[in-house]
């Protein structure tokens, strides 16, 4: 099966107040397949964003190779890095909607800033996605009109505009009440099975996103465990995973928001 | 924490310098966001009405106050030696090679800086600028560099309506309520201003909004980088009170460094 992304070796520092560095992601592997959704999960502070802004060249790694469908991506700057990230979409976690702009601005921008299309090309494009959204007479509004949930639809939206082969999630449901949550999943199950993008989800809410998971990575203390399915979490003889089990997948096989 | 005073003066020294580095980095990306395309010409406008045309009601006041005050104190202290008559001479150019592009870029950093700082800060920290990135947006193009281009723009058009006002208000003082007359007045002012005093003030205005939409868009954007400033909205508001304290103090340093050059 062909890689989306891959990690080989990647090292990741940041500096301590003590002079010291504390590894983020401390020479990890690992490969997440074309067209499959993995969830990365982990305590805070364990560097599943960092991984995330790695990908999309927020950040740069400190050593280590990074591909991105088997292109060497390793310190992409300026064009190479803008041409990089047009494969991309991201959901953000509280959607990074722009606030001065209406529902239908800040779906349109990206089809304004990165094709050629005429002004009624993008008018009728992004009426067709805000119907395929259900978002149909909030055009209008401003991001902070909206619910969280809608917010999360918007940004979702926005990031479909474009086409991209691989979409990140950063925590989706974060903040979402449990009837929003649902609407989220059920959402992600559509929009994927009509686009058939590869998904990177990094997310707190476990058991439940598990339900999405083909491929799930576990990250602790800046190594990673990489998990074929959901379930063989549970086989696992290291104690930090043990650990990890008994305090988030109690249920895992009871849960079953998403059909 | 470090405990040793020399490791702390070291750590000091290294975030000073890497912060002056980001900065300068920000001012070249903020350049270079003007040659890019598409230029977004109705963001600059939006921008030079918001820093311009915003600002002219508190640039009218506090210029037509600090003409008066200077056409009152002037007159008194040149009726000393008998110079009433040069009182226009002296308010034209105090206004126009020091007061007036100081005072317009001293409000300007406390409405429109202060404004930008806050604006960046939070798209910074709801992920916005981000988002821009991800979208393969240049955010330097997008909404930097407009901003930049609009207060090299509007600085020195605030300034020369500040110096008109306070000359005005100068007159109002000087002829209204004391007896110089509006001869001599208008007649000092023409005489002893030259193209160079002028020339002196525009380049002030122009460099003092060049520092004051540099300092406060570039706090703004590095607002999680800033060693201090804490998290959230918090940091917002630490990070604009800063900008606004470092755009202000670097005008005075900048006006003196300027004055002793050209003058």
């Amino acid at each position: 099966m062909t890689s989306a992304i891959e990690f080989k070796n990647v090292v990741k520092t940041f500096s301590k107040r003590d002079g010291g560095l504390q590894y983020v992601l401390d020479g990890v592997d690992f490969s997440i397949p074309a067209g499959k959704t993995t969830v990365i999960a982990g305590g805070s502070g364990q560097g599943k964003s960092v991984t995330l802004k790695l990908v999309l060249g927020l950040m740069q790694a400190d050593s280590g190779r990074i591909f991105i469908h088997g292109n060497d991506v390793t310190g992409f700057r300026g064009t190479n890095l803008e041409r990089l990230r047009t494969q991309f979409g991201v959901l953000f976690q509280g959607a990074a909607l722009f606030d001065s702009m209406t529902v239908f601005e800040n779906v349109a921008l990206p089809l304004q800033e990165r094709t050629q299309k005429s002004e009624e090309e993008i008018r009728e494009r992004v009426a067709a996605t805000l119907a395929q959204f259900e978002l149909t007479g909030h055009e209008e509004k401003y991001p902070a009109q909206l619910s969280g949930g809608m917010k999360k639809r918007v940004g979702l939206a926005r990031a479909m505009q474009l086409n991209p082969s691989i979409m990140l999630f950063d925590e989706p449901t974060t903040g979402l009440d449990p009837v929003m949550t649902q609407e989220i999943y059920h959402l992600f199950v559509k929009t994927k099975a009509e686009f058939g993008f590869t998904s990177v989800i990094v997310s707190h809410d476990i058991p439940k996103i598990f339900n999405l998971a083909d491929q799930v990575i576990l990250l602790n203390n800046g190594r990673m465990d990489v998990f074929d399915s959901p379930e063989e979490i549970q086989w696992s003889e290291k104690p930090y995973i043990q650990e990890f089990v008994q305090k988030t997948m109690g249920d895992i096989y009871q849960s079953h928001l998403v059909e | 924490m470090k405990s040793n005073p020399i490791a702390k003066l070291g750590d000091a020294g290294l975030y000073v310098l890497t912060d002056l580095g980001r900065m300068a980095i920000f001012l070249l990306m903020s350049f270079r966001g003007s040659f890019r395309r598409p230029f977004r010409l109705k963001e600059l406008v939006r921008q030079v009405h918001f820093i311009g045309a915003g600002s002219l009601v508190v640039i009218f006041f506090t210029a037509l106050s600090t003409g008066m005050v200077l056409g009152l104190q002037g007159y008194y202290s040149l009726n000393k030696f008998g110079a009433g008559g040069m009182l226009g001479s002296a308010v034209s150019l105090t206004l126009i090679m020091e007061l007036g592009p100081v005072l317009t870029a001293l409000m300007v950093a406390g409405r429109a800086g202060s404004a930008m700082c806050a604006e960046i800060g939070i798209m910074r920290i709801s992920e916005q600028i981000d988002a821009l990135d991800c979208m393969a947006i240049d955010p330097f193009r997008y909404f930097i560099t407009p901003k930049f281009l609009a207060m090299i723009i509007a600085m020195p058009l605030l300034t020369a309506v500040f110096d008109v006002v306070g000359i005005a208000g100068g007159y109002i003082a000087g002829v209204g309520l004391m007896d110089v007359s509006p001869g001599s007045f208008t007649q000092g002012m023409m005489t002893s201003v030259t193209n160079h005093d002028i020339l002196l003030g525009v380049v002030k205005s122009f460099v003092f909004g060049l520092l004051v939409v540099w300092i406060c868009s570039g706090r703004g954007y590095f607002v999680r980088e800033i060693r201090g400033a804490g998290f959230g909205a918090e940091s917002v508001s630490r990070v604009t009170t800063q900008a606004v304290v470092l755009s202000s103090i670097s005008v005075l340093v900048f006006d003196y460094l300027i004055t002793a050059v050209l003058l």
